[in-house]
């Protein structure tokens, strides 16, 4: 039988284009929950004032800073790429791991000190309380947890594309993944700045 | 007839045999993967919906209870819906022409293409084992709606995933589909040039990626309102199930949208070719398909017209429903506009197409009782409801299924059915589908309720005469199915152009080579110019 040449075929715009409408469908996935929130904060307002306040603005405030901080690192890593400068870009794509994790350990924090309030879906103690607080902590765990598993995929996505850095399969000329990857660590970014003010600094 | 060349079907890659498809990257191969499934799972939600129909044959208990009748048409629906009616035009037919009619050689993301396919699969086995592990098969209906489906012991769980993961299949393909068309057209193909078929999967890839999520989301809700008892949708724990209501439906609204407008796009490719003449109204069908996709997000308020709404909300959503119904009547009058003095050439096809505007028709002006609210208080939750939605996803989809299998057979499978065949069971298809929906109008104008495997003695008559019309239409299928069969194996050798279609598809051989193009074709003329 005669042999078929098959072509490989690269089209960076495609990826991006991509990229982009998963992005998209991304953002629905939260706008939903946002308008989940939104009705129900109209609906128990006072609840909802007052279960704000048991969350730590401190640690929300810091951990914002550290997300932002490690969306200026990952940016700077592109640009690293892009000027052919690997070394500094792994620093700072390392850094920008230990960065989400840092958020992750602080989140963790947080989430054991609700727990041992009892303040979480189904335990008792929250349930004697106001239905506003029930569903305030119900969305706090739900949207801060799906927000955490984007994060962790956000992290395992920059272990691959360290990979593929070290293996020079991102090179100035061919930076998609690269470019993909700080789109969608973007994307984590965004929906904790909304997140933030929503949980914490209403109230 | 050019035989210097190895078809997809012949070719041999890395991988032979059942791996050399289950593993294979090509469109067309991945959209025959998706034929034989969907394929499957109609058959299966088939013969579940003759088994509700033989229970309706009589009043009372005939060949099962209640608790069976429910499970089966939760089954039927998440079934035909999900696994069927969603993906079916786009990942069979639009996986395997889409990149052909554009001059294309293949999808934008192939390896994302086979794992919107094995996400299916494994979609459709998730939601499988709803019927076997956990407490008995879910009994909510396809909607899932809470509070019962929060409160009630049978395994909704998995059949929730289920739906879920075909979700993000059904995702993967719509953003496949939309970069394939923004990057990959032949040069000179501009967007206008576009034949219909695609752009008609460019206006459902968009309600794919816009409204998916949001069943995504809810879905996840519903899982986590079962497992960690969160309180969203439970009135007890200060949730509101009328927004799960609103949420399932900004969805599901637009879903049938995803169902019909690929279906409306195979009947734009159909009817110039057999009516050997441009298409009337290109500009306009192509219009149309977006405000069809448009308005039909802001609709979805009315399949809650009964659960409760403000009378300002109720106003707007019935509005807009009647406005919805402009654009599909734009494109039935284009399709008649285009058979009118034309040189008519009747084959299968365009039996099945011209069927599809008779039967479209009969839902969509059955859908207008509906979404006028007077009318609909009286008819909601009766037979009336299920005749209508029968006569627009199942005669709208399942119509221009069977059309698009009849056009496009003799290009996947390089070898011609056997018309007679064809024809007859198309004959008995729609006369058992009319007899087997028809009378639900009246059943539902005389007040039976649906979903309900008992009834009054009133309504026997016209039962009778429906779930006649079931089995006559499942003969049919089987005459159709049993053809088609036969003819991929055994039938007469395909020309390139059997029905002479203008279109990029019928340029090519039949079967396609791996490849679809030895050269990319420069586009000058426009999808549908007959000299």
């Amino acid at each position: 039988m005669e042999q078929i040449q098959i072509l490989q075929h690269r089209d960076d715009t495609a990826s991006r284009i991509g990229m982009w409408l998963f992005i998209f469908t991304e953002i629905f996935l939260f706008a939903g929950l946002f308008l989940v929130f939104i009705v129900y904060r109209f609906k128990y307002l006072d609840g909802f004032h007052l279960a704000a306040k048991e969350l730590n603005v401190t640690i929300g405030t810091i951990n914002s800073i550290i997300l932002l901080f490690s969306g200026m690192t990952m940016g700077f890593s592109f640009v690293a790429v892009q000027k052919g400068n690997n070394k500094f870009a792994l620093a700072l794509l390392i850094l920008t791991v230990l960065l989400g994790i840092i958020f992750l350990v602080n989140k963790y924090f947080e989430w054991r000190i609700k727990f041992q309030h009892g303040l979480y879906p189904g335990s008792s103690e929250l349930i004697a309380l106001s239905k506003g607080d029930v569903m305030f902590f119900g969305l706090y765990f739900f949207m801060t947890g799906l927000h955490a598993l984007h994060l962790i995929a956000g992290l395992v996505f920059i272990i691959v594309v360290i990979g593929a850095i070290i293996r020079k399969r991102i090179t100035p000329e061919k930076l998609a993944l690269h470019e993909n990857c700080s789109l969608y660590w973007h994307l984590v970014d965004l929906v904790w700045i909304f997140l933030f003010p929503l949980f914490y600094l209403i109230n | 007839m050019n035989n210097n060349y190895i078809s997809y079907l012949e070719y041999q890659g890395k991988h032979k045999g059942i791996l050399g498809w289950i593993l294979s990257t090509d469109h067309k191969r991945i959209a025959l993967l998706y034929l034989y499934t969907i394929m499957s799972f109609f058959l299966v939600g088939a013969i579940l919906g003759l088994l509700m129909k033989i229970e309706l044959i009589a009043p009372g208990p005939t060949i099962m209870g209640p608790q069976t009748y429910n499970a089966l048409f939760t089954l039927h629906g998440i079934t035909m819906i999900f696994l069927v009616v969603i993906p079916g035009i786009p990942a069979v037919f639009g996986n395997f022409f889409l990149p052909i009619m554009i001059g294309a050689k293949d999808v934008a993301f192939p390896r994302l293409n086979l794992l919107s396919w094995w996400l299916y699969v494994a979609g459709a086995l998730i939601a499988l084992t709803s019927q076997f592990l956990g407490d008995g098969p879910p009994d909510t209906g396809w909607t899932f709606y809470a509070p019962y489906s929060l409160k009630v012991p049978t395994n909704v769980i998995s059949a929730v995933f289920g739906a879920f993961v075909l979700g993000f299949s059904s995702i993967l393909t719509g953003i496949n589909f939309i970069t394939t068309i923004h990057r990959m057209r032949a040069p000179g193909m501009k967007w206008m040039k576009m034949p219909l078929f695609p752009w008609s999967l460019y206006a459902t890839g968009w309600i794919q990626i816009l409204a998916t999520p949001i069943i995504g989301i809810t879905l996840l809700l519903i899982i986590a309102e079962r497992v960690f008892k969160i309180g969203f949708f439970d009135p007890s724990l200060g949730g509101d199930p009328l927004l799960y209501q609103h949420l399932f439906w900004i969805y599901s609204h637009p879903a049938v949208y995803i169902m019909i407008l690929p279906a409306m796009g195979v009947i734009s490719e159909i009817i110039p070719t057999f009516a050997r003449k441009t298409i009337f109204g290109y500009t306009a069908i192509v219009i149309s398909s977006f405000a069809i996709a448009f308005v039909g997000y802001l609709v979805w308020g009315h399949h809650m017209f009964a659960a409760g709404m403000s009378a300002q909300a109720l106003f707007f959503f019935s509005l807009l429903t009647f406005i919805v119904a402009i654009p599909s009547a734009i494109k039935v009058f284009n399709w008649v506009a285009t058979l009118y003095k034309a040189s008519i050439d009747m084959q299968t096809p365009l039996y099945w197409a011209i069927s599809f505007i008779f039967v479209f028709m009969i839902g969509g002006l059955s859908g207008l009782f509906l979404g006028s609210i007077a009318t609909d208080v009286y008819l909601t939750d009766t037979a009336f409801v299920v005749g209508h939605f029968h006569f627009i996803v199942f005669g709208g989809m399942g119509f221009a299924f069977m059309a698009a299998i009849h056009y496009w057979f003799p290009k996947i499978y390089g070898r011609m059915y056997d018309k007679s065949w064809a024809n007859t069971g198309w004959f008995i298809f729609f006369l058992g589908y009319l007899s087997l929906y028809l009378p639900m109008f009246y059943l539902g104008m005389s007040g039976m309720p649906r979903r309900t495997y008992d009834y009054l003695p009133k309504y026997h008559g016209a039962n009778i005469i429906s779930s006649l019309g079931a089995i006559v239409m499942l003969f049919g299928l089987t005459i159709i199915i049993i053809n088609l069969v036969r003819s991929a194996r055994f039938g007469a050798k395909a020309e390139t152009s059997p029905w002479g279609g203008s279109t990029l598809e019928w340029k090519v051989p039949s079967p396609p080579p791996l490849e679809n193009f030895e050269e990319i074709p420069e586009i000058t003329k426009g999808p549908y110019e007959y000299e």
